[in-house]
């Protein structure tokens, strides 16, 4: 203000003290200065009510923004080394359960045992893995995860830790380290998110609940206006259906493709097709023979592995906060081929160690549905069955000596389970879930499983996977 | 082998034709896809991940949306942590490094805008809280203003052989943009004050612009549904503290609002809240004069 009327001020002298004293010159100069003095204050008036204005406006965003609690763009309370902390979320959980059978004889009849955490939760209260997960990028070109699972008899054991390339170009992205294989539906999302309290049995028979491996994965997402997706995957192939190899090289390796979309705004869908390949080495797994005496058998040769799967999600235009409904199934189809010894030394003894040609060819699938008929509630159904298909045992059918009864895990028994559930989820960080499940995975008996299950996230808002 | 003719005349008409040589956005939200629109013209093709009627908190990253995300050379988003539930996957899903946080290809408008509400205490017990601050901050038109702005220097930089026609359609929209608001302010200077209750803490910016009266909101807790307890709570302070209407945007639940509205005896008002919420709401000019005239029809 005070700058602009120094400045008129100045060119008026200067024009002043520079006019020539020719009278018409000077009345000419004048004008002109007149009229340069009336342009400058007529702008500066201008320039004034600009000013009181943005006064004003600022004044009235400082009394908004006092009111509303506002700070500048981008301000953040964070500072110095804690500022990168990654983002870290806990989850727990727990479980009470009532069960007509004993969880610690559970068995799949008819399937060889993966020895994975397959069995239902323990009778009565118990806690249920609480997971602890911790991501971040770690510069530009990767990032980072690993989730730690504490478990109820106090062990941490690692279910995810891998990196994951940012930055390579064409729709690539490698990742390595320890993760869930992208095979299948549901085996790369943790059992936290799962809309059941426990796995299907097709993953329970087939993967040992859900394949968490030790290798490299390479994905190409293509560069369709439709979901195509292409990924290999090659590790160490130690979990079920593979062992522990002690070897150089690849013991397993999968590929898989996702095609996915959406019809019209109020249904998405994805499907897939998977191929798991396996080496196991001797693979092992306890049985008793037909006198009850403990025998192991071992498992050596090739498996290979189909997936079907298919997700259809609906909710009215697209969105889900009222009402949604999901549907999801996936068929399974297991081949093995190779040798199987069977070793009856440290029990009855009675024929020792003895070896025959073994394969199966044998399936299994489910299906399910979950709909959230009002904010907050959903109900659920699921059907599982197993079928046993065809097992060749060469040391049963070529007469090696043990007989079938000495492999009662292996009777001919295709198993099958009904489950509903029910669940209630107070905001997006905590559910309360009833589940009551029919399970007829061993022969000849049925347990009726009860569960009520608590599922709450801690920290940093995760987000989930389709 | 005529076939094989056309098909290679047709990849290579594909391959030369303009519009594959565009800027890809993937926008967020409708109000930054009409955004887009209106700076990109047709150098820009606009993809939407999500409409008007849905809740943009609660997304999900469908297939669909990985594939516009794997083909996009840049995503505008609220940002402030609205889309933090699908938008990190978009991002590490489609092996896409243009998109990726802190690189140019990935825009979030609240970076650009004076936020409100930041929360002195965050912690979830407060609901689904936004530590940033309020992320809503499309309905505040002097943000607008500045979004653009930041925008169509974005777009320039990632798409340099266009940067001149983006600058001369950003100044000609500029200069609709305010004599717009300046229509609006006029038209909308009776509102100031009128007292209203909302659905969800998502009209902030528009309340703040117009001085309209936040007297309750029909969630309990931010991203919370409403209950019975808190609705009854509600209407009994209404009893105190009268309010004209009870306003929520087109992807709230019109229940909790309807049941208010009926005890109450004020009226339900549903605005557009984005670009194609409502039939009239076209575009950024058209979502402002139907926000305003359905407020003001019922301020009477």
């Amino acid at each position: 203000m005070f700058k602009g009327k120094l400045i008129a001020a100045a060119v008026a002298l200067a024009f002043a003290g520079a006019a020539p004293a020719q009278d018409g010159d000077l009345a000419k100069m004048r004008e002109e200065m007149k009229q340069l003095k009336e342009d400058y204050e007529q702008r500066m008036r201008a320039l004034e009510k600009r000013l009181n204005e943005a006064e004003a406006k600022a004044g009235k965003a400082e009394q908004s923004a006092a009111k509303a609690e506002a700070t500048s763009a981008g301000a953040s309370g964070r500072s110095g080394e804690n500022a990168f902390n990654p983002a870290i979320s806990l989850i727990l959980q727990g479980t009470y359960a009532n069960e007509s059978q004993n969880p610690n004889n559970y068995q799949i009849t008819g399937f060889v045992p993966s020895n994975g955490e397959v069995a239902p939760p323990n009778r009565g209260f118990s806690l249920s893995e609480t997971e602890l997960s911790i991501a971040g990028n770690i510069d530009p070109y990767f990032r980072g995860t690993a989730v730690v699972a504490l478990t109820s008899d106090n062990e941490a054991e690692v279910e995810e830790a891998y990196f994951q390339t940012l930055a390579l170009p064409r729709g690539l992205i490698l990742k390595g380290g320890r993760f869930f294989s992208d095979i299948g539906y549901l085996n790369p999302i943790h059992q936290h998110a799962w809309d059941f309290q426990d796995a299907p049995l097709a993953y329970k028979a087939f993967l040992g609940g859900q394949l968490k491996q030790d290798g490299v994965q390479l994905r190409w997402v293509a560069p369709t206006p439709f979901f195509l997706e292409l990924g290999t995957e090659f590790s160490s192939g130690d979990p079920f259906p593979g062992s522990d190899r002690n070897a150089n090289g690849i013991g397993s390796s999968a590929v898989f493709g996702h095609l996915g979309g959406d019809i019209g705004p109020s249904y998405a869908w994805r499907a897939g097709l998977s191929y798991l390949r396996n080496s196991p080495d001797n693979r092992t797994y306890d049985d008793v023979d037909a006198t009850g005496g403990e025998t192991t058998n071992s498992f050596s040769g090739k498996t290979k592995m189909w997936i079907a799967d298919a997700v259809l999600k609906w909710a009215p235009q697209g969105n889900a906060s009222r009402t949604n409904f999901k549907l999801q199934g996936e068929y399974f189809r297991f081949k093995q081929d190779g040798n199987l010894t069977y070793d009856d030394s440290a029990g009855s003894n009675v024929f020792g160690s003895v070896t025959g040609p073994f394969n199966t060819d044998q399936t299994g699938w489910y299906g399910q549905g979950v709909w959230q008929f009002m904010p907050r509630w959903r109900v659920g159904y699921r059907y599982d069955k197993l079928s046993y298909g065809t097992v060749n045992n060469g040391i049963v059918n070529d007469g090696l000596g043990p007989t079938s009864a000495d492999f009662p895990v292996l009777a001919n028994y295709s198993p099958t389970r009904n489950t509903v559930m029910f669940d209630w989820s107070p905001s997006e960080f905590s559910r309360i879930r009833l589940q009551y499940a029919v399970d007829k995975s061993q022969q000849g008996l049925t347990d009726n499983q009860f569960f009520v299950q608590y599922i709450y996230s801690l920290g940093a808002h995760g987000a989930h996977r389709f | 082998m005529a076939r094989i003719q056309w098909l290679a005349i047709g990849i290579l008409w594909l391959l030369a034709h303009p519009a594959f040589a565009s800027l890809n956005i993937l926008a967020c939200e409708p109000e930054w896809g009409a955004l887009a629109k209106e700076l990109g013209g047709d150098k820009a093709s606009v993809y939407v991940a999500t409409t008007a009627l849905q809740d943009p908190h609660r997304i999900e990253a469908r297939p669909s949306l990985i594939a516009r995300a794997r083909g996009a050379d840049l995503v505008v988003c609220s940002g402030a942590d609205l889309e933090v539930g699908w938008l990190p996957l978009l991002q590490t899903q489609s092996g896409n490094p243009k998109i990726q946080t802190g690189q140019p290809g990935y825009f979030e408008a609240a970076n650009y805008v004076v936020k409100l509400e930041v929360p002195r205490l965050v912690d979830r017990s407060q609901g689904d809280v936004h530590p940033g601050g309020n992320p809503h901050v499309h309905l505040s038109p002097y943000n607008i203003e500045k979004v653009a702005i930041a925008l169509a220097e974005r777009m320039a930089q990632i798409d340099s052989r266009e940067a001149g026609y983006y600058q001369a359609r950003t100044s000609a929209f500029l200069e609709r943009w305010r004599q717009a608001i300046a229509k609006w302010e006029k038209d909308g200077a009776s509102l100031k004050g009128m007292p209203i209750v909302v659905h969800h803490k998502d009209l902030s910016y528009l309340n703040n612009w117009l001085g309209l009266r936040e007297v309750g909101e029909l969630e309990p807790k931010p991203g919370l549904p409403p209950t019975a307890s808190h609705l009854s709570d509600l209407l009994s302070r209404l009893g105190r503290d009268p309010a004209k209407a009870v306003v929520r945007s087109a992807y709230n639940d019109p229940q909790a609002a309807e049941w208010l509205s009926a005890r109450a005896g004020i009226p339900a008002v549903t605005l557009p809240f984005t670009v194609g919420g409502t039939d009239r709401a076209k575009d950024l000019f058209s979502l402002y004069d139907d926000t305003l005239a359905r407020l003001l029809a019922v301020n009477k």
